[in-house]
């Protein structure tokens, strides 16, 4: 029941496949500590914890601003939906570790005085929460109830406003217009609504049981503790790596100088994110603040390398047309602009002489897009877009000089319209 | 007392391109390419207020709001 000492925290004991049993769970980690509502606002915002859903939002920021958002009792929402194609860190933790996760919940909800958490997850982690309910229930651990909801495979699943709209009902996994009234103050049944991302909760129930001191000892003072990150291109399949921030992805992942030269680029922060060079990905301090510096986000902690040999355009202009086609399409501004961006991405990757205007239309058609939707979706495709015109620009002058490339087995993960479940 | 301070917000599920808010409030709103409002960041000028007020209610939409900037 010690804290963990090193930097591997949210995966410390899940060396072995199978899921770890609330026996197993608390033999690690001990039963929760019962602390009240306003210790526990103490330590996470002295903990400095972030969300890792993608906003990195200050936890403690949120729980107060949802505490204090009305009369009625608040509710919880532990937000599992991943839309992210290129993400598996909360599928895995949810099948792995899922007694953590649902401690921090419980320890969410008694501190901003809830008394009723929904479990909102992908349909092939229903079984695995429901089964670590039995458990709890059958030990009588939590005093909050628990409710299950199987959150739609789409992209914006998880965005906070459409997990509310599928909790209650109403136009399941599409997001709302938040700009005057946030679910924080109006969301599921009405009430203030705690939106938080597992893995976030899961680093939850570590800091009620070993305090803010011991969270912040690793990490930076912006971005301490570590990261659940999905790394693909680097393995035969992707991993979960946690990562302490403020370190490098070079020495967590231990790519060194050599071994970088088989990749073109980075895609930090998933489809949402940006491309920045792969020398940057590895050495820049692994923190939101320095992937913002750099032009994008650290996301729900998604890092894809792009090997050699594949063509980089031909690769972001499948992304994009998938971005396009997962759009609400609520929005005039994201349903036209995204439309149109998609098509002279697809134009300067596969018929580079039919892009009018050249490259220097994509930041343009960017900049049309940019702030103009409910949510952010728009806003996420635009930095996929502009890095990538960036990061691959002497590859599109290749393009308008010569033609395009040859077409390459796909690497990026995009799940196709005709198989609708992951 | 201060006179009260607003921004102009478009909530973009709601609009449908009528344009009526361009027409009305050139200086702070123009149209994109598909006939949607930009919406010009920041304070409505005082002297604007009263125009913005109009452009509002004659959205078809009720897309257009007034928001109060200091609570």
């Amino acid at each position: 029941m010690n804290a963990p000492t090193g930097s591997t925290r949210l995966l410390d004991g899940l060396e072995s496949k199978g899921t770890v049993g609330i026996d197993a769970h608390l033999a690690r980690w001990g039963t929760l500590p019962t602390l009240g509502s306003r210790a526990l606002l103490e330590a996470v915002d002295q903990s400095g914890l972030r969300g890792h859903g993608g906003a990195w939002f200050p936890v403690g920021t949120k729980w107060r601003a949802v505490a204090g958002g009305g009369r009625s009792k608040p509710v919880v929402v532990a937000n599992g939906a991943e839309g992210e194609p290129a993400s598996g860190k909360d599928r895995f933790l949810l099948r792995r570790s899922p007694h953590l996760v649902l401690d921090g919940a419980a320890v969410a909800a008694a501190a901003i005085g809830a008394s009723r958490v929904v479990v909102h997850v992908t349909a092939d982690r229903v079984a695995d929460v429901e089964r670590a309910l039995t458990e709890r229930d059958a030990r009588g651990v939590d005093r909050c109830t628990f409710d299950v909801v199987v959150a739609p495979d789409r992209f914006l699943a998880g965005q906070e406003s459409a997990a509310v709209n599928t909790v209650n009902g109403r136009s399941p996994g599409i997001p709302s217009f938040v700009g005057i009234r946030s679910v924080r103050e109006q969301g599921v049944a009405g009430r203030p609504t705690l939106v938080q991302n597992v893995e976030t909760l899961a680093h939850v129930a570590l800091i009620a049981r070993y305090g803010p001191q011991w969270f912040r000892s690793v990490g930076t003072h912006e971005s301490p503790g570590t990261a659940l990150t999905t790394v693909t291109g680097l393995w035969d399949t992707p991993r979960i790596v946690e990562v302490p921030l403020g370190s490098t992805l070079g020495h967590s992942l231990g790519i060194g100088p050599d071994k970088s030269a088989g990749f073109q680029a980075a895609l930090l922060g998933g489809y949402g994110g940006g491309w920045v060079p792969t020398a940057t990905a590895l050495t820049m301090p692994y923190t939101e603040e320095s992937a913002r510096q750099h032009g994008t986000s650290i996301g729900a902690g998604v890092v894809v390398l792009l090997p050699t040999g594949v063509c980089p355009l031909a690769e972001a202009a499948r992304v994009i047309r998938y971005m396009e086609g997962e759009g609400a399409g609520q929005c005039g501004p994201c349903v036209n602009g995204l439309d149109l961006l998609a098509t002279s991405f697809e134009h300067l990757a596969y018929r580079p002489r039919s892009l009018r205007g050249g490259v220097a239309v994509l930041p343009t058609l960017c900049g049309l897009v940019e702030g103009r939707g409910a949510c952010r979706h728009p806003d996420g495709v635009a930095r996929f877009v502009r890095t990538a015109v960036d990061v691959f620009g002497d590859h599109a002058a290749l393009h308008l000089s010569r033609g395009p490339c040859q077409a390459t087995r796909p690497v990026l993960p995009v799940p196709t319209a005709a198989v609708p479940a992951r | 007392m201060r006179r009260p301070r607003y921004r102009l917000v478009v909530d973009p599920i709601a609009c449908d391109g009528a344009g009526v808010c361009a027409e009305l409030l050139p200086e702070m709103i123009s149209l994109d390419p598909w006939g949607f409002p930009i919406i010009a960041s920041g304070e409505v000028p005082p002297g604007l207020v009263e125009l913005a007020q109009r452009a509002t209610v004659s959205c078809p939409r009720l897309a257009l709001t007034l928001v109060r900037l200091d609570g």
